[in-house]
């Protein structure tokens, strides 16, 4: 049995450090080529990483796709978050037509939806706009298999129908029942629809450079061609930010599950409408 | 011990329900169902699963809408109103806490809903507690209470907010049997200190009689028989009522101008006109009594004891009279007398009795 036991643990932790090579390797000489001298004898220099916000190009491609990762996941979460509770609550017949159209994306080339959708933005660009935002568009369709997948996953873990129809009775609004009820008991899905939409969005390049848009990725790509140096350290930078995210978003998750149990009930009930 | 303040506002009012149809994809799921609540009074509404009793509640609660028929409170037609319009209060089958609200959030959010300030809500939902005998408990969240104790706060909710209506939907079916019968005592002591008109669905005869001023039975839609429970069980008005609730014996007869001859005995009918003929008679088990015979007793009442099912008080009795298996129900000191194996003769009470359609006769037929 403990030998059993020590063989998982070794399998693990084996499992582990591959893992973590694999994924640390290329960051680590990422890191290193950014931060490497003119030549091989000289010192450590972090030049390429002070020319980030002096690059004019990259610090607005770097806003832009500040903005359309939250455009995005806010246009996902108020699209797909009350189209499923929809679904679920008042036609359950039609949740496998959803899924499938959620899914589809998937399935799709991203070389196919932009010829598919090019002629759109073509004729966005020149009656409407030419912001670089319109783009939240075409990502929500990007994001959505995935959003889908993790928010389908927070529904299935609650009692959706029990929870609507009592806070219905007790007088509740269909507003009222998913601020107040169905997003605080699904956070930690909507958190994690929310991170994967910003780490899609984040490293988009196709559809960006295909309809002729200067993205983050875009912008490292053109500033590949006159400094790599900084444009590695861009993409580290943005790795960075991502797993950041990542992090932040876990411990609220976890501090949740935690502290619950723990606050004050009586000290909090005043406060609800800021809470939630 | 009940607050008064908890108690005044709460006062009953009638509610009428008027040829209430429901059907889904061509199915009838309810059926005309007409039926007035009395103010304060609690109906419950019995029967098996499918028979339409909690579509007809959901109807009540405005969560579904009725194809055809009128929901009416206080005189006021409110079928055409949404379910956080009509001013009920619900307690439902499966635990409906909002899992990330204290039990005191919980009590305290339909008053939030409704504009009370901090202060009036918080002493409110207190007193509620209270009433649920809770008070101590308001701090903790849904996955700290036990099953009964969820369910005392969700009547705690759903009393809180001052409902027209009490509505029930089978809150004790996911209890276990000890904490049910408490708590089905509880909901009757609370319901009669606020004194709301309550509606409660259930499949359980036993805590419909023990706690309804009314039950109503429904089958396949439709309203059976609506009576005090002693009606009901005493005086079924059809064979599915008298089937459904209680045990019942079912023993082939023949119906013979206006009386049904059992193995030998005759006994009145509940229904004179019923026509001559082969029939199915509908006997409770407590309307037969046993006594031990000798070993070589015969004739059609005659039969041997093959179990003795203890029950407390009483005890259930089943004899085998050859062709047929009887039950007989009575107390624990005379069923000790006639131990499984004993010889013993029926004897049937001559109360009113109800026949049942004869299948294979109506097979044959």
């Amino acid at each position: 049995m403990a030998a059993r036991r020590l063989k998982l643990q070794a399998f693990r932790v084996v499992v582990f450090a591959v893992c973590g090579v694999f994924f640390l390797v290329p960051l680590g000489a990422m890191l290193e080529f950014s931060t490497r001298g003119n030549d091989v004898a000289s010192p450590r220099t972090l030049a390429a990483w002070q020319r980030i916000p002096s690059t004019p190009q990259l610090a607005d491609a770097i806003t832009a796709s500040l903005e359309l990762a939250v455009i995005t996941s806010l246009m996902m979460l108020l699209l797909v978050l009350p189209t499923m509770v929809w679904v679920r609550l008042r036609l359950p017949r039609l949740s496998r037509v959803v899924e499938f159209i959620c899914l589809m994306p998937l399935t799709v080339p991203a070389i196919a939806l932009v010829v598919g959708i090019r002629p759109i933005y073509i004729w966005i660009s020149i009656n409407v706009t030419d912001s670089i935002l319109a783009l939240a568009f075409a990502y929500l369709i990007l994001v959505l298999p995935y959003s889908y997948r993790a928010l389908d996953a927070g529904l299935g873990a609650i009692d959706l129908k029990t929870l609507t129809e009592a806070a219905r009775s007790l007088g509740a609004g269909w507003g009222t029942v998913m601020l107040r009820i169905v997003v605080p008991n699904m956070r930690s899905a909507i958190l994690n629809a929310g991170l994967l939409s910003v780490a899609l969005v984040l490293g988009e390049y196709t559809f960006a450079n295909l309809l002729n848009y200067e993205n983050l990725q875009v912008a490292i790509q053109y500033v590949s061609l006159v400094d790599a140096s900084t444009s590695i350290a861009v993409a580290v930078a943005a790795l960075l930010f991502a797993f950041v995210i990542l992090l932040v978003l876990s411990l609220i998750g976890s501090g949740q599950a935690v502290d619950k149990p723990k606050r004050p009930a009586l000290a909090r009930i005043g406060s609800w409408g800021q809470r939630t | 011990m009940m607050n008064k303040q908890a108690s005044s506002a709460s006062s009953g009012v009638e509610v009428r329900l008027e040829e209430l149809r429901r059907v889904f994809a061509g199915v009838v799921a309810l059926d005309e169902l007409t039926l007035t609540i009395a103010p304060g009074e609690l109906v419950a509404l019995l029967g098996p699963s499918g028979c339409g009793k909690t579509t007809a509640l959901r109807l009540v609660a405005g969560l579904d809408e009725a194809t055809s028929g009128r929901v009416i409170f206080a005189g006021t037609d409110v079928s055409r109103l949404g379910a956080n319009k009509r001013d009920v209060g619900m307690v439902f089958q499966a635990y409906s806490l909002f899992p990330h609200m204290t039990a005191i959030q919980n009590v305290a959010f339909g008053l939030q809903l409704r504009h009370q300030s901090s202060a009036e809500r918080m002493k409110r939902a207190g007193e509620t507690l209270e009433l649920v005998g809770l008070s101590g408990f308001a701090d903790r969240y849904p996955l700290q209470l036990s099953g009964g104790q969820q369910q005392r706060v969700a009547l705690a909710r759903a009393l809180a907010i001052q409902p027209k209506v009490l509505l029930l939907d089978e809150p004790l079916s996911a209890l276990d049997a000890k904490v049910r019968a408490r708590l089905r005592d509880e909901i009757r002591r609370v319901q009669l200190d606020v004194g709301t008109t309550t509606l409660f669905v259930t499949h359980d005869q036993e805590e419909a009689l023990a706690i309804a001023d009314r039950v109503g039975v429904m089958s396949k839609g439709r309203l059976e028989q609506l009576g005090t429970p002693t009606v009901i069980y005493s005086r079924p008005a059809t064979p599915f009522v008298a089937e459904f609730v209680g045990l019942t014996n079912r023993i082939a007869g023949e119906v013979k101008f206006g009386q049904v001859v059992v193995r030998g005995a005759s006994l009145p009918l509940v229904k004179a006109d019923t026509p001559n003929g082969p029939a199915i008679a509908l006997i409770r088990p407590e309307a037969v009594s046993l006594a031990t015979d000798g070993e070589t007793s015969s004739g059609p009442l005659a039969g041997t004891v093959i179990a003795v099912a203890f029950l407390g008080a009483t005890s259930r009795v089943t004899v085998d009279l050859g062709d047929e298996i009887v039950l007989a129900q009575e107390p624990t000191s005379q069923a000790s007398e006639h131990p499984a194996g004993t010889r013993v003769r029926l004897t049937l009470r001559p109360d009113p009795v109800l026949i049942a359609r004869d299948e294979k006769t109506a097979a044959e037929a």
